[in-house]
């Protein structure tokens, strides 16, 4: 990449309006998580009948829940939460997906056929009830709420990626590629792959989204992440029984999960205007 | 008078009359096998997805027997058991069983309740049906109000506000927005109660408004993403040639709108409702927990803890085979919409 | 009083990359059964021109000047006024056949649209002149090709459909918009006859559009040469073709191609591309490419002068230009 389009590609990222607000929401969201690794401004584990249901104060900026836990550290603490879920099931679905997605377009045929009747089938399964089912199997858990959302996103990479790695394997370079002698596998690495980069990249951080609101549900039905560790799905729940005598504790894990989820969103459509212009001036 | 067509690049089977017979012919064979085939698909996604679940409760660790009679029971007792709820026997037959029971209505005996499984389910569809047409109807309603709305306003400071509103509509946690409802409708002002569900003999009105707001819950998401999707296919199809006819044929910009737009519009949004329905349906199961209400998502629930298998592969079965339903009706809307049914779509 | 009389026309279009001045003073009239030429190159503002006097332009663009119909100035005219005339006295066919009809509207139904909505007919006599209407464009089997989708049609028979859509109302004005650009060639001349006979008969004024001066000549009683969005050259067919006379009418000559033509003689070809109409220069727009351009051209435009009656040219160097010819000029 020449200085002049990597130039273009720093003033694309600056004009999207969604590109820099998704961006610098996520960000917060990344430096919250990676601040509550080595500190909080109180305990998100520590009980303390003492200090149950404090008003906000400059100890407890938003006060302390029905155990006396600080509900700002649990806050930060429950961001590395969704946060590690969402990656490992975000990579599961990438890793195996896109796999797939490459094979079946690369090989056709039945390959296709099969991979592509597979996914069928799991669209009839969404996230929710997918997971469901596996927390039925496996028992109620964080890691098994992982492997639940990151089995829903398989699919969902592998007909995305199948889908349009179709249409560049019909495209002219690779037509060139194929009559100088390249394998599929070396095609596939060499012109595919670099192809369909920005359309991946823009799915995973949708997926992303999806993958936290996911973990925040199965979190709240209480097959997701276990106590003690904090969790915003959980602190939902918790809070939705104090609903009368203290209704601000079942405000403030929802706003963090909707700022999550709307900061990625709109990542993600800044993210497939800067990478693909051309699609972006489609809509 | 009738000019004299020559060439044309009319194939011979349009010009003469009995060609043009045969293609209207050709067209209604057309649209049955793309039923049959559909209906088709439908049996085999729904066989598939059973077995699915069958493999898939099979890999699930305990022993029901040993669920049902609780620990404190001998071997002798939890072999008795088994023998008698047929788990002794092979697979394929006990999945045998359990399809040709279902084409009867008949879905065993949960193993917590120790009452007909159907008698569970039949009380949560009555509930969980009805809570899903409520929030697809208002879904489609505040997407095309929404949609059609920020279109006509393109670009201007209403269509930016929607869409923003939209963009926040989606990122909203349909459980938390359940909470929000209750906090504000249920305890502030009272309108509305808080959860549960009084039952279809308490009167509609009542149960009608115990599923109001768990209604609205679940429509916010899906409209909201339903609404984008309808602003952009509008703002599509207003770029389209035949839009462009239709103003010079002397129709008004609100006619053409609903004469000419809507209809081809309402394709891709037809498509992503059938996609979405799924979501609303798993969403049903969160925030059925959320109000309390006893529809299928409280029972699957139930049944989780409970280790119930049974009700469980039974409810996960009717909530798939609802999604692949309303899937394969999609299908059949969209050829009644669009008419250009092609050979590589059957 | 001339059925249209357009005087000063202009067309400004808002792009992202600003004002684009896509039409500029535009002066032309059409009496009763008149046929008129607009022929030039892509971008060169027919087509707006076109939609100028529909009343079909973007909402984000600016006309001034004067349509006057029937004696009544169109930009005046208030919106619901202006879908009164529309597809009723002045009538479209476009360019592209294939996506000019609605996909999932019969044939039927889209042709007995403006019957519907001009004449107040009821659903039978709309359908009985629908029928009426499609066998006189020569599509075959009107009767079951009214329950037909336009998917099921021929480009060609789409185009015959666009006809009978836009004759339906027998309107005062036809404008065609490149009615055959888009048709297989063979068909394009069946479709151009057509419309010049349904014409004749109904005594309509039509406008022809076309980047093909082949097509205007045979089928026009007056041509209109324009240029980055004004009109550089205008008259009689005939006189027109007798005596060629902008630089850039010859170049548009000399790039047709024409029977008996040897094979080893080479198609004239106009070099450079046309103007930016965001940054059009403020002479003569042809400046760029026209090789007899002096400092005068550049800086300011030339304007229409009468050669012989009715044909007006704009270029400043007529004589070098008619004496050179396009072998000379573009060699």
């Amino acid at each position: 990449m020449n200085s002049s389009t990597s130039l273009s590609f720093l003033a694309r990222c600056r004009r999207s309006r969604s590109f820099m607000v998704g961006g610098v929401m996520t960000g917060f969201l990344l430096v919250c998580a990676a601040v509550s690794l080595f500190w909080t401004p109180g305990s998100a584990y520590d009980i303390s009948i003492a200090n149950r249901f404090l008003p906000p104060s400059s100890t407890h900026w938003l006060g302390t829940d029905q155990f006396g836990r600080d509900i700002v550290s649990m806050l930060m603490t429950g961001t590395q939460n969704s946060i590690a879920v969402a990656v490992v099931a975000v990579s599961i679905g990438l890793a195996v997906g896109v796999s797939l997605g490459l094979l079946a377009a690369a090989r056709r045929g039945w390959t296709e056929e099969l991979i592509m009747r597979f996914s069928d089938f799991s669209f009839a399964f969404p996230a929710i009830l997918s997971a469901i089912m596996i927390t039925a199997i496996l028992g109620p858990g964080g890691v098994n709420s992982i492997l639940a959302i990151g089995l829903y996103n398989i699919p969902v990479f592998a007909r995305l990626v199948r889908g349009t790695a179709n249409a560049i394997w019909t495209r002219e370079f690779v037509m060139a590629a194929r009559a100088s002698g390249k394998d599929r596998f070396r095609i596939t690495f060499e012109h595919i792959m670099p192809n369909i980069l920005s359309i991946i990249i823009v799915q995973a951080t949708i997926l992303f989204a999806i993958a936290i609101l996911a973990e925040a549900a199965l979190s709240y039905l209480g097959l997701g992440t276990q106590p003690p560790h904090p969790s915003w799905g959980r602190m939902l729940n918790e809070a939705q029984a104090l609903m009368f005598l203290d209704p601000w504790q079942a405000i403030y894990p929802g706003i963090a999960i909707a700022t999550a989820v709307f900061g990625l969103n709109l990542l993600g459509d800044g993210l497939r205007d800067v990478l693909d212009p051309r699609l972006s001036r489609k809509r | 008078m009738t000019l004299p067509v020559s060439g044309d690049n009319v194939s011979l089977h349009e010009t003469n009359p009995t060609g043009v017979l045969f293609s209207t012919c050709l067209a209604k064979i057309t649209m049955s096998i793309f039923f049959a085939k559909r209906l088709l698909t439908l049996i085999v996604t729904l066989i598939g997805a059973s077995m699915v679940i069958f493999v898939v409760m099979e890999i699930l660790p305990g022993d029901p027997a040993l669920v049902i009679l609780g620990i404190n029971a001998t071997d002798e007792m939890v072999a008795l058991l088994t023998t008698e709820l047929g788990l002794d026997r092979s697979a394929p037959v006990r999945y045998w069983d359990w399809i040709s029971g279902l084409l009867v209505g008949e879905m065993g005996m949960s193993y917590a309740y120790k009452v007909p499984v159907w008698e569970l389910v039949e009380g949560a569809l009555w509930i969980t049906v009805p809570l899903a047409i409520i929030s697809i109807t208002f879904s489609i309603t505040l997407a095309l109000v929404v949609g059609l709305y920020a279109a006509a306003n393109h670009n201007k400071p209403a269509d930016i506000g929607l869409m923003g509103f939209s963009q926040l509509g989606i990122s909203i946690p349909n459980f938390w927005l359940a909470v929000l409802l209750i906090m504000f409708f249920a305890i502030e002002l009272r309108w509305f109660p808080a959860g549960g569900f009084p039952g279809w003999d308490e009167g509609i009105f009542k149960s009608f408004k115990a599923l109001l707001l768990p209604a609205i819950a679940l429509a916010t998401v899906v409209g909201a993403i339903l609404a984008r999707i309808t602003r952009s296919a509008v703002l599509e199809v207003y770029r389209e040639d035949y839009v462009r006819t239709a103003r010079a044929k002397g129709l008004s910009q609100r006619a053409t709108l609903w004469l000419h737009v809507l209809r081809n519009a309402l394709i891709p949004v037809l498509t992503v409702t059938g996609i979405q329905f799924a979501g609303l349906l798993a969403g049903t199961v969160v925030v059925e927990n959320v109000f309390h209400i006893p529809g299928l998502g409280s029972l699957v629930l139930k049944a989780i803890n409970n280790r119930d298998t049974i009700v469980v592969e039974n409810v996960v079965l009717l909530l798939a085979a609802m999604v692949i339903t309303v899937n394969f009706i999609v299908d059949m809307l969209y050829a009644v919409i669009d008419p250009r049914l092609k050979a590589q779509d059957i | 009083m001339p059925l249209l009389n357009v005087t000063g026309l202009s067309v400004t279009l808002s792009t992202a990359d600003g004002a684009a001045r896509a039409v500029r003073d535009m002066n032309f009239s059409l009496e009763k059964g008149e046929t008129l030429g607009i022929v030039g190159e892509s971008g060169c503002g027919k087509s707006i021109t076109a939609l100028a006097l529909m009343g079909l332009l973007p909402e984000r663009s600016e006309t001034t000047g004067k349509i006057e119909f029937n004696g009544e100035n169109l930009l005046q005219k208030p919106e619901t006024e202006m879908c009164a005339l529309r597809g009723n006295r002045m009538a479209m066919i476009f360019q592209e056949p294939m996506t000019s009809l609605n996909p999932v509207h019969t044939i039927g139904r889209q042709v007995m649209e403006p019957l519907r909505l001009h004449k107040n007919m009821t659903r039978a006599e709309a359908k009985a002149e629908a029928v009426r209407l499609l066998d006189r464009v020569g599509i075959p089997n009107p009767q079951e090709r009214l329950g037909n989708y336009p998917h099921q049609l021929s480009g060609g028979q789409r185009q015959r459909v666009m006809i009978a859509m836009a004759l339906s109302c027998s309107p005062d004005i036809l404008i065609a918009d490149e009615p055959t650009t888009a048709l297989d060639v063979t068909i394009q001349d069946q479709i151009l006859e057509l419309i010049q006979s349904l014409v004749r008969e109904e005594d309509m004024a039509l406008i022809l559009i076309s980047h093909d001066l082949g097509v205007i000549s045979e089928n026009t009683d007056r041509i209109m040469v324009m240029y980055g969005g004004a009109a550089v050259e205008t008259g009689p067919t005939e006189t027109f073709f007798e005596a060629l006379s902008h630089p850039y009418s010859q170049g548009l000559f000399a790039a047709m191609p024409k029977l008996g033509m040897g094979r080893t003689s080479r198609l004239m070809t106009i070099p450079g591309v046309v103007p930016d109409l965001i940054n059009l220069p403020s002479g003569c727009t042809f400046t760029d490419r026209c090789p007899l351009a002096t400092a005068e051209c550049r800086n300011s435009a030339p304007p229409l002068r009468q050669l012989t009656a009715g044909h007006n040219v704009a270029c400043y160097h007529l004589d070098k230009a008619r004496t050179m010819k396009a072998e000379g000029l573009f060699a």
